[in-house]
């Protein structure tokens, strides 16, 4: 008796009993399973990632032929998937922050439309959002047969925006590599010369430096490098335009609706985070004469970031997971892809071990590269 | 705090209890559904002429009456028959996990769901084969012509590799729209965001049916693939099977002996040995099956002869137009052919 | 799935609320002060303007009241026959048509007895009794029936808008005590208990709902022993459950983390075991500090439930989707549904953020 009331004793017990109730509910459920899948003859393994797909891919970011393989199909699954959602996180940021600071205008129609906006994304599921999005774009704008050309070679219609693609038949490579030297030499040459100006005091010509850091390597390998480049301009076909550079409605759809719910979130986040700021240092800032607009970029927002990177992690995490609605209509994303998989081989409990994995894996990797930056941006105390 | 939470996790705890539906695993499908006292049938959403519920909620079509068959058989009544609507990606793991008790789907017999899924399907009610459907203002005519168009589809089946076969084999391309839902399909593609959608012909059939104006459209020439719709059920169950084949063949067996929902109680008094045996008035075939012996009588008398569902469902006269085409008698050139009841 | 991760994340639930320093005008300066503000200004009103024109001629002028199918296709506006004609359907789904006072009751019932209980003064021992002895079964025997004469109606049939409200209610009222075992877990000072928390709720909340909503209704039917079937709602439900106990902890776990060392250290002076401290002690403070966030997670909640349409049930989404795509309607109502279920849902989850922000008030005042 008086050992049961050992603490050490049972912690060990408790966490014997906890650790032996997962394995065995785990074992249970593992060998349910495979003598389910045994008695009904259903295929295990993961050998199927090699077979041919046979299946037309329409929206690829990576090249693909549906004489590929499985394995390759759930790449551009993945590729699709962090495509879209990139270009969220990206224009919603944007438009988030926009939003965020005019929700705290002093203007008050300003700032209740702005309110407006977010009340509107937030109170209505982003499934919802996203058929009314694709309903619009496919009803609204008129069939490709009679699509608005909007530039010379820029048309729009209800399959979406075609435009001219440059086709590089040499070079390509070279300016790749050039932009990217010249960037990283932009980076540092700011860097050093932003450390001397606290340093010295002396101001520098810091952007102008950085843009020719940019463009002489550019400029040196086009006039240098072989660079053949051609102009694919789209032309109406007997059915649809050909050529050019397509910009699929689904995606589009896709695109929009995660921008706009991504916005919403950051621009509650960022009034939050601005709100938090203490008035403190609105005064101390107007005392010194700094404008609103001046005192909100040099005092306030970067006091504000370290508020709002945390949350806004979890909005970008939240918008990679949501891409995955891509499938509701019809974006070729890593859940829409082992779905078909999973219907072509009957595998299902691979399939969705794969793209569990896939998402898991890559949500960690966004938490660490926005711990690194919050890390980054966090009050260094002295 | 605690307390409260507790109740409340006995109570959700009782809720789900009475939602699990435990039944004892020696039982075959047969037991398990005569003590159910109804059949629990799979079927698609929302497909005219297949699947349909009307403004009451009411399931009619070609799949559903499959069903309401061989509920009449084991029942005696055509209503005993609970419908799961079923969709693509659920629809095998629904019968394989016992959640249905037969799956009545437009679903293609091939060798690998056969035989990798851990099914056995029936007889093949309705020959169909995958076709294309465009608006006649679009003034194609053969599906040759074709490269380079969008083409809708459903994801998950044969339709997009069929495709991208037949595209391959007369050396185009095409671009490859997929929904997961039906509806979205027919909406995208009745909006002229494809120019052309494809499936099954009688699914096209169905699609054209719910159309504006069905006369704008027109499905192409070219099969571009055999689509042998069946029932199917769980494997190792053979007396159930049997039980589903046999009613998809009295259906067959009584248009060729001319046994009709309207004479059936005639036909009965007949003193052809077969129908005598069909019917139930001689012999003992319905007992074989473990059914009651008028379980012949009761599916005719419940949904009528294959002619009379195909006819009701998808003929000429309703909404889907369809000619019987391959979908007739032996006798008449096509491929229904029962085997012998004796 | 998630949205509400900004809802959660909120850090105004932490942080006063400090305006910056405004100064003395008079409301015309507010709107007009500097040409950049009346510029502002001009270009807002224009945009309401432009989209209050663009809604009342679509909603009220150009908008068909009553009629056919044809004459609707024939305008441009909107065609709210086609809403009077499916309401039922987008409501009831297929529940048996003569039936479907039944779920009328239930959701009216629901919805009274949310009402009431929405008001701090109710809450107690006696409330939760109500609902636990009389309201849910009263709302399951009405949706369910097979006893006091009414005819069973399968689960399978059940659809629209009760069945939303049910997978995110239960979802949520489930959830709760298994979030908090979770955030207890991940708090606890065993190794592999906490081990086994974190394990389960970062996998969960590392992954889409969507995920986990397949795993349930396409993989969970493999890992049961022969001749068990759970029912496809069920299955759906507790993917839901797990999903938001995964939130939820976390949610508890700010809350715990909020609750100062010195009350546990209380605690252990006063010689109560582990359990004792965290039932009197800590969870009662915990829990009151993270009411607010949580009813800002059921809206999320609410709102994901559309994702179960997903997986072929008929929740209101679905239910509003096929009624658009019914061939009747087929390419007339392109729109109206969508506003109308958009209508819906921001009316219920809008009411449930005023809710949450009474309650934050609520709790920032009293000190009971």
């Amino acid at each position: 008796m008086s050992l049961f009331y050992d603490a050490r004793i049972r912690a060990f017990l408790y966490q014997t009993i906890a650790i032996g109730a997962v394995v065995f509910v785990a074992w249970m459920m593992f060998s349910t399973a495979s003598a389910n899948l045994a008695k009904q003859d259903i295929a295990t393994g993961f050998g199927f990632l090699a077979r041919q797909a046979g299946f037309v891919i329409t929206e690829t970011a990576i090249a693909y032929e549906p004489t590929d393989t499985f394995g390759r199909a759930i790449l551009v699954g993945i590729a699709n998937t962090v495509k879209v959602s990139a270009l969220a996180v990206f224009f919603g940021t944007i438009l988030g922050v926009l939003v965020g600071i005019g929700r705290l205008s002093h203007n008050p129609v300003l700032s209740r439309l702005m309110l407006a906006y977010v009340e509107a994304l937030r109170n209505v599921p982003l499934l919802l959002y996203l058929l009314l999005w694709y309903s619009l774009i496919i009803s609204v704008f008129p069939p490709v047969k009679q699509a608005i050309e909007m530039l010379p070679g820029v048309f729009l219609s209800n399959s979406g925006l075609v435009m001219p693609a440059m086709r590089w038949a040499s070079g390509l490579e070279a300016l790749v590599i050039a932009l990217v030297v010249g960037t990283v030499a932009a980076v540092v040459v700011t860097r050093v010369l932003t450390r001397r100006r606290i340093a010295t005091g002396k101001e520098m010509p810091v952007a102008t430096i950085a843009a020719f850091a940019i463009l002489l390597p550019l400029t040196l390998t086009l006039l240098s490098a072989d660079i053949s480049v051609s102009l694919d301009v789209p032309e109406l076909g007997r059915f649809r335009l050909t050529g050019g550079y397509h910009v699929r409605p689904e995606f589009v759809a896709l695109l929009i609706g995660l921008t706009l719910s991504a916005s919403a979130n950051v621009a509650e986040i960022v009034r939050a985070g601005i709100q938090a700021v203490s008035k403190g240092q609105w005064e101390a800032a107007t005392a010194l004469g700094l404008p609103r607009s001046r005192t909100l970029k040099l005092v306030i927002l970067p006091q504000a970031l370290r508020i709002i990177v945390p949350p806004l992690t979890n909005t970008y995490l939240t918008v990679f997971k949501n891409s995955s609605l891509a499938i509701a209509i019809g974006y070729p994303d890593l859940v829409m892809v082992s779905n078909t998989i999973m219907n072509q081989t009957g595998q299902a409990i691979e399939a969705i071990a794969i793209f569990m994995a896939v998402y898991l894996g890559l949500s960690i990797l966004i938490s660490l590269v926005m711990n690194w930056y919050n890390a980054r941006v966090a009050l260094r105390e002295r | 705090m605690k307390k409260r939470i507790l109740q409340l996790c006995a109570t959700a705890a009782g809720i789900a209890v009475g939602l699990t539906a435990f039944t004892a695993s020696a039982a075959t499908t047969l037991e398990t559904v005569k003590a159910r006292g109804k059949l629990i049938c799979g079927v698609s959403m929302s497909t005219p002429g297949f699947a349909t519920a009307d403004a009451k909620g009411h399931m009619q079509g070609f799949d559903v009456d499959v069903c309401r068959a061989v509920a009449s058989a084991v029942f005696g009544d055509p209503e005993k028959v609970d419908f799961v609507l079923t969709n693509i990606n659920t629809r095998f793991q629904a019968l394989q996990s016992g959640e249905i008790d037969m799956l009545s789907r437009q679903t293609t017999h091939t060798f690998s769901r056969e035989v990798s899924l851990g099914l056995d399907f029936g007889p093949t009610v309705f020959y169909d084969g995958q076709g294309l459907m465009v608006p006649k203002s679009l003034g194609v005519n053969s599906a040759k012509e074709l490269t380079d168009a969008a083409i809708c589809t459903l994801p998950g089946t044969t339709t997009a590799q069929n495709l991208s076969d037949f595209f391959r084999s007369i050396g185009g391309k095409f671009e490859l729209v997929v929904f997961e839902s039906p509806d979205e399909n027919r909406n995208a593609f009745f909006s002229g965001r494809c120019e052309a959608i494809s499936s099954d012909r009688s699914d096209l059939a169905s699609i054209r049916a719910v159309a504006n104006n069905p006369d704008d459209y027109v499905v192409l020439p070219e099969t571009i693939s055999k689509e042998p719709l069946a029932p199917s059920v769980r494997q190792n169950d053979s007396n159930w099977r049997d039980i589903v084949s046999w009613s998809v063949w009295m259906l067959m067996a009584a248009e060729e002996r001319g046994i009709t929902q309207a004479n059936v109680d005639e036909m009965a008094k007949s003193q052809d040995p077969e129908i005598q045996r069909m019917l139930g008035v001689s012999e003992e075939l319905g007992k074989m099956l473990n059914l009651d012996n008028k379980w012949g009588y009761n599916i005719v008398k419940g949904v009528g002869n294959y002619g009379e569902v195909f006819e009701r469902n998808l003929g000429t006269k309703t909404a889907l137009g369809l000619t019987r085409g391959p979908n007739t008698r032996w006798s008449e050139g096509g491929l229904l052919y029962a085997p012998p009841f004796r | 799935m998630a949205q509400f991760e900004g809802f959660v994340a909120d850090p105004t639930l932490m942080a006063p609320a400090a305006r910056p320093p405004a100064r003395d005008r008079t409301w015309l300066s507010a709107y007009f002060g500097t040409p950049g503000n009346a510029a502002i200004t001009i270009l807002c009103l224009g945009t309401i303007f432009g989209l209050a024109k663009l809604a009342i001629g679509w909603l009220f002028v150009d908008a068909i009241f009553s009629g056919t199918p044809a004459e609707c296709k024939a305008s441009s506006g909107a065609c709210w026959p086609f809403l009077s004609a499916k309401l039922r359907y987008i409501f009831f789904g297929f529940y048996p048509f003569d039936e479907q006072w039944r779920p009328l009751t239930a959701m009216l019932l629901f919805l009274g007895a949310c009402g009431v209980s929405m008001m701090p003064r109710t809450w107690g021992r006696a409330l939760a009794a109500v609902w636990i002895v009389v309201i849910l079964p009263t709302l399951y025997i009405l949706m369910a029936g097979g006893i006091f004469g009414l005819t069973p109606v399968p689960t399978t049939q059940w659809g629209g808008l009760p069945l939303s409200f049910m997978l995110s209610f239960v979802g949520l009222a489930c959830a709760l005590p298994l979030g908090i075992a979770l955030a207890l877990a991940r708090a606890s000072s065993l190794p592999a208990i906490r081990v086994l928390g974190v394990g389960f709720i970062e996998i969960v909340r590392g992954v889409p709902l969507i995920s986990i909503l397949f795993m349930a209704t396409v993989m969970l039917p493999l890992f049961m022993p022969d001749g068990i079937t759970i029912d496809k709602l069920l299955r759906a439900q507790v993917a839901i459950i797990l999903f938001a106990a995964a939130y939820i902890a976390e949610i508890v776990r700010g809350g715990l983390q909020a609750v100062p060392k010195g009350q546990i250290e209380a605690g252990h002076s006063l010689g109560l075991h582990y359990w004792q401290i965290m039932r009197k002690i800590v969870l009662p403070q915990a829990l009151k500090k993270v009411i607010p966030p949580l009813v800002g997670l059921f809206i999320g909640f609410f709102q994901d439930t559309t994702l179960v349409t997903i997986v072929g049930l008929l929740d209101f989404l679905d239910t509003v989707r096929t009624a658009m795509r019914d061939p009747q309607w087929q390419g007339i109502a392109v729109l109206e549904g969508y506003v109308f279920a958009a209508v819906v849902y921001f009316f219920f989850s809008a009411l449930m953020g005023a809710y949450s922000r009474f309650l934050e008030q609520y709790f920032r005042t009293t000190h009971d």
